[in-house]
């Protein structure tokens, strides 16, 4: 039986990393990811793993020798942050467009300027078009847990694609909580071993990475990308069906908490859905019928799923840790568009919290609870995009 | 042409050698004119050329396959010569 530890989800992740055994790892420091893969180059130099740690100049080398090593045929990792993930950028669609499965947890924390080192969104929410899977963590047990499953989600062979896990950076990378590892031999046997379907190495079939393709076929390889991210949600949920066998753990598409007889609801991503999860109990208590729903899978998004969790309810407000400037936060849209095309829903108002760190408190989902209230009863929807726990 | 659903993901390659299918020629400014007497056949050229566009038969140069070069030049400036006139000089096209 597993016996819980008192973990950082950093540490977590790192463990998960080392009870996978990739071939590559390439991997800059970038606070907040840098305890994550100085553990993971620790467990290599300790003889821990036979992983080949590949130290580079920059992110976007990391990213480069993630993306050859991974066409040569390998089990392929890296770890990063914000500006990290930014100087990434052009290989991460170079990754999903070669179909490489690279695994990566992403250490979520806000882009610069004003530097900050604290989490928030904007980073990962960013590379949302870049072709990658993206699965979000509530903590450390969640990030663990999206880590192990990521290798079995972006190596099927119907898919092929890399995959992000991210995890607030500090309030889960740095914070010890309490978790559960699964048993080495148990996380090696769930995941096995890789087969790449097309590698480099394979000399008696060579073949070539990266051509150039004109107008005449780049709209079809376009089309045959967006097909393949069609095959995702239902590999996520027979992944999360056989991880569950091993961990006791229930994953789907998303996670609701107290939905199904609700009234108002959140849909929150990452850590503040834990917070938000007490508020809900809380206002309940008080006559509020409150829920929530938080995201796991964001890309591909769920739009029918999420569509019919949320149909039922009367007020919802989509709570963004990311702001897209002269737009509305990026889950909004998802959920707007989710809700529109299933022509019956909630009203719906969007909160941007928590940036660059910002702590999200109890009494911040509360008021958003009141409101929602307020405009489930008849009341108007005042701002549709408003910034919360902010001094005015 | 292709249909999408016919196309290999993440646009890998399997057929090995199909650069051959593509004449990359007409990409050329300038050509590059051999003359035999003024070579001392090191094939400098040949390693030199980045495509395979240069002919070779028993270890000698034999002249260009227009087909595919594109006028880089590489060949003509590492091209030695013989008593100091090049064996490859590049001329422009059309003239």
């Amino acid at each position: 039986m597993p016996k819980p530890v008192a973990v950082t989800g950093n540490e977590a992740v790192a463990n998960a990393l080392r009870q996978v055994n990739p071939d590559v790892c390439a991997a800059y420091p970038i606070t907040p990811q840098t305890d994550m893969m100085q553990r993971f180059a620790s467990f290599v130099s300790n003889g821990q793993v036979d992983t080949e740690i590949i130290l580079v100049e920059s992110e976007h080398s990391a990213m480069s020798a993630c993306i050859g090593a991974a066409a040569a045929g390998g089990r392929v990792i890296t770890a990063t942050s914000s500006q990290g993930l930014a100087l990434m950028w052009e290989m991460l669609f170079i990754a999903a467009g070669d179909s490489l499965p690279i695994i990566m947890p992403v250490v979520n924390r806000a882009l610069s300027a004003p530097l900050n080192i604290h989490g928030d969104h904007s980073d990962a929410m960013g590379a949302r078009d870049s072709g990658w899977i993206q699965l979000w963590s509530e903590n450390a047990q969640e990030a663990y847990d999206n880590t192990i499953q990521a290798f079995r989600i972006g190596e099927h062979p119907e898919i092929r694609l890399p995959v992000m896990i991210n995890m607030d950076g500090f309030i889960i990378s740095h914070s010890i909580e309490t978790m559960e590892y699964l048993e080495d031999e148990v996380v090696k046997s769930f995941v096995g071993e890789y087969q790449d379907a097309y590698p480099l190495l394979d000399l008696k079939k060579p073949k070539s990475y990266g051509p150039l393709i004109l107008p005449d076929l780049y709209h079809e390889y376009k089309r045959l990308q967006h097909e393949i991210m069609g095959r995702v949600k239902n590999v996520v949920l027979n992944v999360a069906e056989e991880f569950e066998k091993i961990s006791g753990r229930k994953y789907g598409l998303f996670e609701t908490y107290r939905l199904e007889d609700a009234e108002v609801a959140l849909v929150i991503l990452g850590s503040a859905a834990g917070t938000a999860k007490d508020v809900v109990d809380a206002v309940r208590d008080k006559g509020i019928k409150a829920g929530l729903l938080k995201p796991r899978l964001f890309r591909p998004f769920p739009y029918e799923e999420v569509a019919q969790a949320l149909e039922h309810l009367k007020a919802v407000c989509v709570m963004d840790r990311a702001d897209s400037f002269g737009g509305y936060g990026p889950v909004f849209l998802e959920v707007s568009s989710a809700l529109y095309q299933n022509g019956k829903g909630p009203a719906l108002i969007n909160k941007i919290y928590g940036l660059g760190g910002r702590d999200f408190l109890p009494e911040h989902a509360e008021a958003v609870f009141n409101e929602l209230n307020e405009i489930a009863s008849g009341g108007s929807i005042k701002t549709i995009k408003e910034y919360i726990g902010v001094r005015q | 042409m292709k249909k999408w659903n016919e196309l290999v993901p993440g646009a890998i390659i399997l057929d090995a050698g199909n650069a051959v299918q593509f004449k990359t020629g007409s990409w050329r400014a300038f050509r590059p004119q051999w003359t035999e007497e003024n070579c001392i056949h090191c094939l400098f050229c040949w390693i030199y050329c980045p495509d395979m566009a240069v002919k070779t038969e028993d270890g000698k140069m034999t002249g260009f396959d227009y087909d595919y070069c594109k006028g880089c030049g590489i060949c003509a400036r590492e091209c030695p010569g013989k008593k100091g006139k090049k064996a490859i000089v590049m001329v422009e096209e059309g003239k």
